[in-house]
């Protein structure tokens, strides 16, 4: 498929090969849709919610849909960005996510994305506190289910870059989450140079590798750096909710 | 008319407060837009008059916390929550995660006090003096408590943080912080 | 059972199926029946088997209801806990149960004779309370006939024969042997009538192209009876018109909505017109395999249901050549759902089929499209294929005269809760609900549901509405509430069903109705106030907006029409806060379990201070 299409996203003409999904179309263009289950090289998915944009009144997973000729795609509305906030604030509420304890602040893609959509703190439902394992039972890597958001970025990667199946969803409803291929992750083949372990494959602190917390110091991590989003022609909106 | 500021430390490390200090000189500019009441910071122990803004640090671990709060809320027109632990729980909150266990508390004050390996307790009590208020059964956050105005997230939040906020409170601008000015930790 | 014996057990019934990874659900059923459960090793020993990961089996295990990851007792006694059952005695019920084995629900007995949990929506709202002893199902529950089974398989009676009653018509039949009943009080012209001629529709239709079938279909009007509503012939012409080289027809028989039970019926009594439907389908849109996905409650059908099938294969109604129709080959398999209410969505319904987790899938594309392996599907529902079987026996103009403008037909209703006459009502579209009420000798009804859970609710002021597409769309329940009946139970009860059954795929379902509920039990203890109702209403807005498939975009239903019907209901529960205290908390509650352990009083909060020690 050769062929061009055009659409727009809030009003900015993309002109791009036909057959890719909005999210990519927009990636290439330069125009930042905030994302959490989708990474570069990963089957998209369109769980999270959190990249949904409106096509024609209705909302889709801009991961998942086809990008059309003639579309005209609402990003950065405020409708959408508070679809996006209140989204990201469940995950917040649904697990036990303490930033300033967690060696994975800074470069925590659930956090910077709270940054970029201008969350204060999220305090808007109530928190589950959930009381999930942690399975440290392997020499070089620790599972700390209590701050899964449920993305599946280690299952895809562990399946389609390492071939290895390693994490699979197990349970459903509120109590879907992340298994491991056997007893506990010590009785699996799991490595610390795979794929599905490496830092970036995780968005949040649920895959730790051990010795190797808070190597980076504060104002020197992965987002401190650079912010998610302000590599894109729309800079960070500096306005926030309250 | 100057403002009355009122501040406190509920189930917090008194951090907040210590990054308070951090607006350093400033603090000559602050003594000119408000009068400290209730506060740490002057040591005034008891609310000498009804004031306009309370900065509000930690949540609420025990009873006194909650009196405390509950006190705040009917002496002061807005309650700013301070940090982590006013906002949600923080580092204390870490306890409800055991909540879901048939006597939660018991095995909070257990492992605190006697089954944990970096414990030294021979006699194996746990402290119990009448004058120790009574730990409630699971951290609250204080908006689980009383109604909260605003929030100011951070572990502590900076020095510059607070003093923006807090200026554009007293002046009643609207409460509106650069983005690199809001971080969780 | 001894580990030698076990391993060579789910060896054979991995076999059972040709170690086909594509038939997990059906090896998954052979071994949790064999051995009560299917724990670690025997998930990697079946994982091995059919070539898949250890976790993947575990996937399935965890998420369909009737798998477990633990062995259960020989015998599992699911108690149905749907709002209808709880409003007609069903806590005395769990009382009666847990006395009488002395197990909790969610528990098995110490010996490992029972195990006994609780489950939504079994298909028997008109004669509950109800529970399902493994495959036999148990209606009209009473403390006394609860202790009486009890004591008769503690006893060691069969589970079949425990009850000895039989049901009407099909029920008593040898196949089916069941107590449960039809309970048909009125019969419609199009598929409860007795003037049907079987096979006739689908003669007729061999005569036809298939284009033209595809045709008359369309012109009919037909839309799915699942409660959808879409036009079931536009979903023939997609999938005859996408280019592959097999097609799938499969019929959706896993009604899982809250207070329907009418494909229970259907199965009983209409299964050759059913199947007829399928058969034209079929030739319709040019597939050679069907599948009936059944939904585990119903299992006790399955017998009679594989014996209809065998009959019309002897019959050349199935298999090669069709009523001497040349090329034209179709059979039938069935595959046994496993308790995922998810599963009646279609495209969770293929994934089902396939043997994976039942979620719904990526859309676009579409299952017309690629569906069932890949290739074009159409999923449509019992009722419609009935439908379908009678159109062409009777012609498209004919059915399209029934009903209203835009709903052809009839609509099978299942009625149920607060009335003399519950059970099944065909009745043309456009029936209002007044008269339905009047026909099912309901009296002092306050509240309807129409379409189950994700349905909408309705109060006295709209019980002149008409049920029908254009009006109120409904799967088939209908659930009748007198005014002693407590809508924000109602609500509640059936948000549980929502959190229990959700696939937890897409966040704002996930989570969102965990919050939903805890936002109405606020209202229920009288904690909320006016700034509750804007956060209930905007919260289901989002989860309506930003959920994945049709689950999450109808979960917060009932709250929403609740609040529009009912808004004094939750007037009369708001209280406004005092002095910016937040009602909710509660010191005093607070307080107990530290109380007790400090075994002293608060200094601060307990009127008096006195050293009890």
């Amino acid at each position: 498929m050769n062929a061009t299409i055009k659409f727009r996203i809030d009003g900015t003409q993309v002109v791009t090969k036909a057959g890719l999904t909005i999210m990519k179309a927009a990636d290439n263009a330069g125009i930042y849709i905030p994302r959490l289950c989708d990474e570069k090289g990963l089957e998209p998915q369109g769980s999270c919610r959190i990249c949904i944009v409106k096509i024609g009144g209705q909302i889709v997973a801009s991961c998942t849909q086809p990008a059309e000729d003639g579309l005209e795609v609402e990003n950065d509305t405020p409708e959408i960005r508070n679809y996006r906030r209140d989204l990201v604030k469940m995950l917040y509420h649904e697990g036990n996510h303490l930033c300033p304890i967690c060696e994975a602040s800074g470069r925590c893609e659930l956090q910077a994305v709270s940054y970029y959509l201008g969350i204060f703190q999220p305090t808007k439902y109530p928190y589950l506190q959930p009381d999930r394992p942690v399975d440290a039972s392997h020499r070089d890597i620790l599972l700390n289910t209590n701050r899964c958001i449920r993305c599946g970025r280690c299952i895809r990667a562990s399946k389609t870059l390492d071939g290895k199946n390693l994490f699979g969803y197990i349970g459903r409803g509120i109590h879907k989450q992340v298994g491991v291929n056997g007893e506990n992750l010590a009785n699996t083949d799991a490595k610390v140079g795979d794929a599905a372990m490496a830092l970036e494959t995780c968005p949040v602190g649920c895959i730790i590798q051990k010795r190797q917390g808070f190597f980076a110091p504060i104002g020197k991590r992965r987002f401190d750096l650079k912010p998610l989003g302000t590599n894109s022609v729309k800079q960070q909106k500096g306005g926030s909710e309250q | 008319m100057k403002k009355r500021l009122a501040t406190v430390s509920l189930a917090g490390c008194f951090g907040c407060h210590m990054s308070f200090l951090d607006i350093d000189e400033r603090i000559l500019d602050l003594v000119q837009l408000v009068e400290f009441d209730k506060s740490p910071f002057n040591d005034f122990k008891k609310f000498t008059q009804h004031c306009d803004i309370a900065l509000i640090e930690g949540g609420c671990c025990n009873e006194e916390n909650v009196r405390t709060l509950q006190e705040f809320r009917a002496n002061c027109d807005i309650l700013v929550a301070v940090g982590q632990c006013a906002i949600m729980g923080g580092l204390p909150v870490m306890r409800n995660a055991i909540m879901h266990s048939n006597d939660p508390l018991r095995e909070c004050l257990e492992e605190a006090y006697n089954d944990s390996d970096y414990v030294y307790n021979p006699t194996n009590e746990i402290p119990n003096d009448p004058a120790l208020p009574l730990l409630l059964d699971k951290v609250y956050n204080c908006t689980e408590v009383v109604k909260i105005d605003y929030q100011i997230p951070g572990c502590p939040p900076s020095g510059d943080t607070l003093w923006y906020a807090l200026v554009a409170l007293l002046k009643g601008n609207p409460y509106e912080l650069p983005s690199e000015l809001i971080k969780y930790d | 059972m001894e580990e030698k014996k076990r391993r060579l057990f789910v060896k054979q019934s991995c076999e059972k199926f040709k170690n086909s990874r594509f038939r997990l659900l059906d090896i998954l059923w052979e071994i949790q029946n064999g051995l009560g459960g299917i724990e670690g090793p025997v998930m990697e020993q079946v994982g091995k088997l059919i070539g898949v990961s250890r976790v993947h089996v575990e996937g399935l295990v965890t998420f369909y209801a009737f798998f477990s990851d633990r062995i259960l007792g020989k015998i599992i006694i699911r108690l149905c806990d749907d709002i209808v059952d709880q409003f007609f005695g069903l806590d005395k019920i769990i009382e009666v149960f847990s006395e009488e084995l002395g197990i909790k629900p969610g528990q098995t007995s110490l010996d490992g004779r029972f195990s006994f949990e609780l489950t939504p929506s079994i298909g028997m709202s008109d004669q509950a309370p109800a529970a399902l002893i493994n495959d036999v199902v148990f209606p009209k529950l009473t403390p006394g006939s609860v202790k009486k089974i009890i004591r008769q398989l503690k006893e060691g009676v069969p589970v079949f024969k425990v009850d000895d009653t039989c049901g009407d018509g099909n029920n008593a039949s040898a196949l089916i042997h069941s107590s449960v009943m039809n309970n048909i009080r009125h019969t419609g012209k199009v598929i409860l009538s007795d003037s049907f001629l079987p096979e006739k529709g689908l003669e007729r239709c061999l005569n036809l192209n298939p284009a033209e079938v595809i045709k008359e279909m369309k012109d009919s009007g037909l839309r799915g009876g699942g409660g959808a509503g879409f036009p079931s012939g536009l979903k023939w012409e997609l999938a005859r018109k996408a280019e592959a080289e097999k097609r799938h027809v499969i019929c959706n028989a896993d009604e899982g909505e809250l207070g329907t039970f009418k494909d229970r019926v259907l199965l009983t009594e209409r299964a050759p017109m059913m199947v007829e439907g399928m058969t034209i389908a079929a030739y319709a849109i040019g597939s050679s395999e069907g599948i009936i996905y059944l939904r585990a409650e119903y299992a006790y059908l399955r017998p009679w249901l594989e014996n209809i099938l065998e009959k019309r294969r002897d019959t050349n109604l199935l298999g090669k050549d069709i009523l001497g129709k040349t090329g034209f080959h179709f059979d039938i398999r069935i595959q046994l759902g496993a308790g995922a209410y998810i599963c009646g969505e279609e495209s969770a319904l293929i994934c089902s089929c396939e043997g994976l987790r039942g979620e719904p899938r990526i859309r676009p594309p579409f299952p017309v499209e690629k569906g069932y392996m890949g290739q074009p599907t159409i999923v449509n529902n019992v009722e419609t294929f009935c439908c379908a079987a009678r159109i062409f026996e009777k012609g498209f103009d004919w059915f399209s005269n029934i009903g209203t403008d835009k709903s052809a037909g009839t609509k099978l209703l299942s009625v149920s809760g607060d009335c003399k006459k519950t059970g099944i009502y065909e009745l043309a579209y456009g029936t209002a609900v007044a008269d339905l009420l009047e026909m099912a000798e309901a009296h002092d009804t306050a509240i309807v549901q129409i379409g189950g859970a994700s349905g909408e609710m309705i109060g006295r002021i709209d019980f002149n509405r008409k049920i029908c597409f254009e009006d109120l769309a409904t799967s088939g329940s209908v659930m009748v509430f007198n005014s002693q009946r407590n809508v924000l139970k109602i609500v509640d009860s059936f948000l549980k069903f929502f959190i229990d059954e959700s696939c937890g795929y897409c966040t704002p379902c996930r989570v969102g109705n965990v919050f939903l509920r805890e936002r109405i039990q606020k209202v229920m203890h009288g904690d909320a106030n006016h700034s509750d109702l804007d956060y209930l209403r905007q919260l289901s807005n989002l989860i309506i907006k930003t959920s994945r498939c049709g689950l999450g975009n109808a979960s917060p239903k009932p709250v929403l029409s609740s609040l529009e019907h009912f808004p004094i209901v939750y007037a009369s529960h708001l209280h406004e806060p005092r002095e910016g205290l937040q009602r909710q908390f509660n010191i005093q509650k607070a307080l107990e379990e530290s109380r007790r352990i400090a075994k002293r009083r608060s200094m601060i909060y307990d009127p008096v201070y006195y050293d009890t020690n």
